[in-house]
């Protein structure tokens, strides 16, 4: 049985790693991925210490701090379930099942989904999530971005240089993100804005050649071969089934990163803490850790 | 024997950073084939794996889409 496993390696599951480590403690940590929301960001500017540095990079700093210490890791490997069985938690995963007495879920988020008809088919197929990775895929073509805040700016931003025309399909009446990029996408040329559209479906025949949305009342097919989804993140906190989350799914935590169940810790984006940012993800992966720390110490 | 190995991939993508990384430790050299500036290998990439996301990696004609490090192990013997 272990001190404690820590779930997710993102910027909060790597720092509580980082603390664990250095406290000695018996832990194995359980992650889809390494570098998490962190590895796919752009440009970050207001992680202390780099004036100037991009996610991938951040990331990669924060994988090689870890592995100096030769941590104990599973990756990628999917948490399914959690259960507090007397004094310990038992944590069953696709691959294996594993006990500690206690946990830090630091699991963050993910990208939230259209759920519309065509969506599942087309994922990868003309549909995608990351504007960063598969964007240059796109040269040439007439191309659909959903959203209307920063990520989905972002996202016309990076395609503007490349597609032919792009239609930015935004739900409410107007765009949400920074002012400054706001301004950029309304002065290009091949930027359509359509507020108050929804999507209706996703249409094709093996790749991704159309969509219909409705737009002030109206129904509307635009043809496009490429569909980028940047309608905001949900918690992965679906395998915590009895742990008290807010209305978003997020895990509940106190200032101590405790949970509503002795043992069990959260940090990061997965939780209700005010304010998703790396560094705040990072000092919580730091704060949860010594917490089950002062935790264990007290049951010894 | 060694299998030839080629990653089609973007820059910006942190997958294919992992996946590149993945087979520089494991000391499989490979292709880095950029199709954010190769349109003629990104439309190759897209007509033979039949989707769009990168990274795809060719294991010896054996294409796996996305970084999935069990079958590149699997497919490499590793």
């Amino acid at each position: 049985m272990y001190d404690l496993i820590i779930i997710g390696a993102g910027p909060a599951g790597i720092t509580a790693t980082v603390y664990a480590a250095r406290k000695k403690m018996d832990f194995l940590v359980i992650s889809g991925d390494i570098g998490g929301q962190a590895a796919w960001s752009g440009d970050i500017e207001n992680y202390t210490g780099y004036q100037f540095i991009t996610g991938p990079e951040l990331a990669s700093k924060f994988e090689e701090h870890m592995r100096k210490y030769g941590v104990a890791m599973k990756e990628p490997e999917s948490v399914l379930d959690l259960k507090k069985v007397d004094d310990k938690v038992v944590v069953k995963t696709d691959k294996g099942q594993y006990e500690s007495k206690t946990v830090i879920i630091a699991s963050g988020k993910r990208s939230r989904e259209l759920s519309v008809p065509g969506e599942k088919e087309f994922k990868n197929k003309g549909l995608t999530y990351c504007a960063t990775c598969d964007g240059p895929l796109f040269a040439g073509r007439d191309v659909a971005v959903i959203g209307g805040g920063n990520s989905a700016l972002d996202a016309v931003l990076q395609l503007m240089k490349i597609a032919r025309r792009i239609y930015l399909i935004n739900i409410v009446s107007h765009l949400t993100g920074d002012p400054v990029m706001i301004e950029k996408v309304h002065e290009s040329e091949i930027v359509t804005v359509m507020n108050n559209a929804r999507v209706l479906e996703i249409t094709g025949d093996g790749m991704v050649s159309g969509i219909k949305v409705r737009c002030d009342g109206e129904e509307k097919a635009l043809p496009v071969g490429g569909i980028f989804v940047e309608i905001g993140l949900i918690p992965n906190s679906h395998f915590a089934t009895d742990i008290e989350k807010n209305a978003l799914g997020e895990i509940k935590v106190d200032c101590h990163n405790r949970t509503n169940i002795p043992g069990i810790f959260a940090a990061g984006d997965v939780t209700d803490v005010p304010e998703k940012q790396i560094i705040i993800a990072a000092g919580e992966g730091s704060k949860a850790s010594l917490a089950a720390f002062k935790y264990l110490n007290q049951r010894r | 024997m060694n299998k030839k190995v080629k990653v089609y991939s973007t820059p910006t993508c942190p997958f294919c950073i992992r996946a590149k990384q993945f087979l520089k430790e494991s000391a499989v050299s490979f292709e880095d084939i950029d199709v954010s500036v190769n349109q003629e290998a990104a439309q190759e990439m897209i007509k033979r794996s039949g989707q769009m996301g990168v990274p795809v990696i060719d294991i010896e004609g054996e294409l796996i889409v996305g970084f999935d490090k069990d079958k590149i192990k699997r497919s490499l013997g590793l």
